[in-house]
């Protein structure tokens, strides 16, 4: 049982959570991620690490509603207690000084890109970070990004905020007007696949974190598993960070959807219990 | 070896065993058939998750009682891997102190409620019978008899507490909870110890819960021996990796002076053929895990399952079987197995096999896929297969199969659960670089005192054997706990 010590809205549909677990705030590094249940029939779902407090004994998630177990988790309230929190889990970013980052967030790939943006910028890095949206309402997480990054450039589909384009707009600008040594990009596989080929196109080293479906998240049941490079690997332990260029994101893309008609119904299901 | 012999035979000679021998002539008893195990409808069962083993009534268990001969020299015991003295248990019964026989299991055995269902009994003890080996009959039902003991102990509530020594103060821990980790949680509780079992997962009981299915081993029953536990005062940390929330030398610094490590072979692996990450192909381990530890075949539960018409389960062993099973009950209108090798050579239980065939299992036997193909959404629709052919035995003593040229077709198929086996979880192991491994990713460990090449680190059960059984973690659990205690008195003196 993990006690929620604090809860903000950064947007109707994403809040921070602040949660008690002292172990884990120690252990955790960024990239790290914990998988966590709500009570005793929920899901086990992994969330990213965004930051953490060793002396209070806390982490900190940033959560965006998606289904039911976000959705759960939202309505959660300081005070509460999260059923299971277990990690710190994945593979660590692998952090170090080599210049100029551009990092390139979309969708629910923002809240997890935020402790990588932060690692990077505290190595010393130049940190130019492109936030992707379909319109204004959706941009989260901006001043927390403004906060570790030089530089933050909004796209959004419909040019209601920032610049008008998508999310490879945004990183071709950058790197038509200067040298950046490597790219690190988290969104949708779709958002991942194409910002991954327009990398590629520049020789340019991009990480890719993969968000794909979990369940014990240590290895135990391959639920996670994908392609990378023709091989198969599993993200929960071998991952979530893979060269991006390596991965097969349609294959990704297929099996995100794996759940979805079942998805579907169930937050259906559970948007009536609520209203 | 030589003591046991001796405490077997003062144990044999009591009068009350004496006179039950001379009570029915060794022919009447040889005679007799063996008991038939009361099970569910295998056309009702294969549609719910009820177990499937009614267990024996008490006028049954009293019959096959008497069937043992009570030998001068029991053959039997030298093929269980705990060394239960069968013949004590079995006379308790036939003597009808059901009691008394449950103490006699758990003299040398934690969970006799379990091992009596999951036990491959007809390759240990029983394999090993007087009846087996010297009259080819069948073998004295020891598997029945030793969960009607358990389960009338459980029944009647009034289960023994074990004893526990005065606390020593000396804090170990127990990393994994799965039968290994279990059992020697228990002895080191029972010596003394101050014990800690730090577990992965949101339940204990590692395999036991997340792998077997309720129609085989229902949960409240592992869940009975994990209050006892707790009521020995053994404590559980779940949702505690240790090599990841906190290291062995985190630990070391909070006072435990030994650790031991049971976490298994956690590790599925595939046949990494073309198409094997299309959607609808599990491992038997998330397949399972989905059904057993997440419920996900009850709506109440959110975790969700892919329940198929056509569900193919590649693989001949235990885990294959419960795979194939609980795809019939999740509504699978065609289950099947397919099996590269002949059924003689399957490693499940026999046991298995009869139930999975009476449910209505189709097995494809010398059958192995190539690859499969998937619809446009990504779920796998097809399965290549191809016929194999048994050649000469292998190392494992097994006849190796070797494909027959074309011979391959396609047949349809919505769900594949991959059950072709497991490697050891190497969370521990990467966290503990100096620990010595073998090339298999088990950890080396001294076969008498499972003690690894870190001193205080022991270790036992499938991350030592790789994937074994459950009785044979057990006995690696006792005797690592007795090895730590030596370990840790000769420290103590010092
Ligand atoms: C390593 C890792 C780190 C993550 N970190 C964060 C984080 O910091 N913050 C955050 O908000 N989310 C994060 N996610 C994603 C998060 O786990 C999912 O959003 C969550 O599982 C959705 O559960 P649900 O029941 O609310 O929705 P569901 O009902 O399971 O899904 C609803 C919709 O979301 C899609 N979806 C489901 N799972 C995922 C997924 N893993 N990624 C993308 N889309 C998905 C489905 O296809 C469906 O359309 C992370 C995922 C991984 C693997
Ligand atoms: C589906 C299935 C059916 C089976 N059927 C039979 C049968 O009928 N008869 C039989 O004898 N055997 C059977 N087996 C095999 C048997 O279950 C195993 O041999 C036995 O469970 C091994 O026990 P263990 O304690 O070594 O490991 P496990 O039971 O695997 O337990 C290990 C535990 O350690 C935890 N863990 C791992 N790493 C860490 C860590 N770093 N920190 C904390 N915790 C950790 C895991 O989460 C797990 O709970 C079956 C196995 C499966 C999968
Ligand atoms: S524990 Fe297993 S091998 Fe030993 S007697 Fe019981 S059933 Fe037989
Ligand atoms: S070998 Fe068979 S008959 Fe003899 S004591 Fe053991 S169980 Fe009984
Ligand atoms: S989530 Fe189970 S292996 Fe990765």
């Amino acid at each position: 049982m993990n006690k929620i010590v604090e809860k903000e809205f950064f947007s109707e549909n994403v809040a921070k959570i602040v949660i008690e677990a002292p172990e884990i705030a120690v252990s955790r590094k960024p990239g790290h991620f914990v998988i966590i249940r709500i009570d005793e029939k929920g899901e086990r779902i992994p969330l990213t690490i965004a930051s953490s407090d060793n002396e209070k004994g806390t982490i900190t998630l940033v959560v965006q509603k998606v289904g039911v177990t976000s959705a759960k988790l939202l309505a959660l309230e300081e005070g509460d207690f999260i059923h299971d929190v277990v990690g710190p889990l994945g593979k660590a970013t692998h952090i170090e000084k080599v210049g100029t980052v551009l990092c390139a967030g979309g969708g629910v790939g923002v809240a997890p890109l935020l402790p990588i943006v932060e690692g990077f910028k505290k190595a010393g890095n130049k940190v130019i970070t492109v936030l992707a949206a379909r319109s204004k309402d959706l941009v989260i997480l901006e001043e927390q990004m403004r906060e570790f990054s030089d530089e933050v450039i909004i796209m959004t589909d419909d040019g209601s905020y920032g610049k008008k384009g998508l999310v490879t707009h945004g990183m071709e600008e950058v790197i038509n007007r200067e040298k950046v040594n490597l790219s690190v990009v988290i969104g949708p596989a779709i958002m991942m696949k194409f910002a991954s080929l327009t990398t590629k196109k520049y020789n340019i080293k991009t990480y890719a974190s993969l968000n794909t479906i979990m369940v014990d998240g240590t290895g135990m049941c391959g639920a996670c598993r994908i392609t990378v490079g023709g091989k198969t690997k599993f993200v929960c332990v071998d991952g979530p960070e893979f060269d991006a260029h390596e991965v097969d994101f349609d294959l990704m893309l297929s099996r995100l959807g794996a759940y979805r008609e079942q998805e579907m119904e169930a937050y259906e299901n559970y948007l009536k219990t609520v209203q | 070896m030589e003591k046991v012999a001796e405490y077997l035979k003062t144990e044999r000679a009591q009068e009350w065993r004496a006179e039950l021998r001379k009570s029915l002539k060794a022919k009447e008893r040889t005679s007799r058939e063996r008991v038939e195990m009361l099970e569910r409808d295998p056309n009702i069962r294969n549609k719910n998750i009820e177990e499937v083993n009614l267990g024996l009534t008490e006028d049954m268990a009293l019959l096959e009682a008497q069937r043992c001969l009570d030998c001068p020299n029991p053959t039997c015991i030298s093929g269980c891997p705990v060394g239960i003295n069968i013949p004590k248990f079995i006379k308790k019964i036939d003597a009808h102190d059901f009691l008394g026989a449950a103490v006699v299991l758990k003299e040398t055995n934690a969970l006799p409620a379990v091992c009596g269902r999951v036990c491959p009994q007809e390759k240990q003890c029983e394999n090993n019978c007087f009846y087996t080996i010297s009259l080819k009959k069948p073998a004295v039902a020891i598997g029945h008899l030793e969960r009607f003991a358990a389960d009338f102990e459980r029944n009647s509530g009034s289960i023994a507490i074990p004893e526990v020594a005065e606390s020593n103060g000396i804090k170990v821990a127990v990393i994994g909870s799965g039968p290994a980790g279990l059992s020697a949680a228990g002895d080191l509780r029972k010596l003394g110890y101050d014990v800690t079992v730090f577990e992965a997962l949101h339940e204990i009981g590692g395999v036991l819960k997340y792998g077997i299915p309720e129609f085989r081993l229902p949960n409240e029953i592992v869940d009975v021996e994990i209050n006892v536990m707790r009521e020995m005062g053994v404590k559980f940390r779940t949702n505690f990796i240790v090599g990841k929330t906190a290291g062995i030398e985190d630990l070391k610094a909070q006072g435990f002076e030994a650790f031991f490590i049971g976490s298994g072979a956690g590790l599925p692996r595939f046949m990494n053929i073309p198409g094997e990450n299309f959607n609808g192909i599990f491992s038997s381990n998330e397949y399972l895990t989905r059904v057993n530890l997440m419920n996900a075949a009850n709506p109440e539960y959110d975790t969700p399952v892919l329940s198929g018409k056509n569900v193919a389960v590649i693989g001949g062993g235990n885990t294959a079987m419960d795979s194939v099973r609980t795809a019939k009950r999740l509504g699978a209108e065609r289950a099947m197995i397919i099996y590269r090798r002949s059924e003689e050579e399957m490693p499940a239980r026999l046991e298995e096999v009869k139930h999975a065939k009476e449910e209505g299992i189709e097995f494809m036997t010398l059958h192995n896929p190539v690859e499969y193909f998937a619809d446009e959404k990504g779920r796998v629709n097809k399965v290549r297969i191809q016929k194999m052919e048994l050649g000469e035995p292998d190392a494992s003593g097994r006849r190796r199969p070797y494909p027959i040229p074309d011979s391959e077709f396609e047949i349809e198929v919505d769900t594949v659960v991959v059950s072709v086996g497991v490697s050891p979880n190497p969370i521990i192991p990467s966290s503990i670089p100096e620990l010595k491994m073998t090339d298999w990713g088990t950890i080396v460990v001294d076969k008498d005192t499972m003690q690894s090449s870190i001193p205080e680190l022991f270790a036992g059960g499938d991350i030592v054997r790789g994937g074994a059984t459950v009785i044979l973690a057990m006995g690696d659990g006792r005797k690592a706990a007795a090895g730590m205690h030596k370990y840790l008195q000769e420290k103590v003196k010092k």
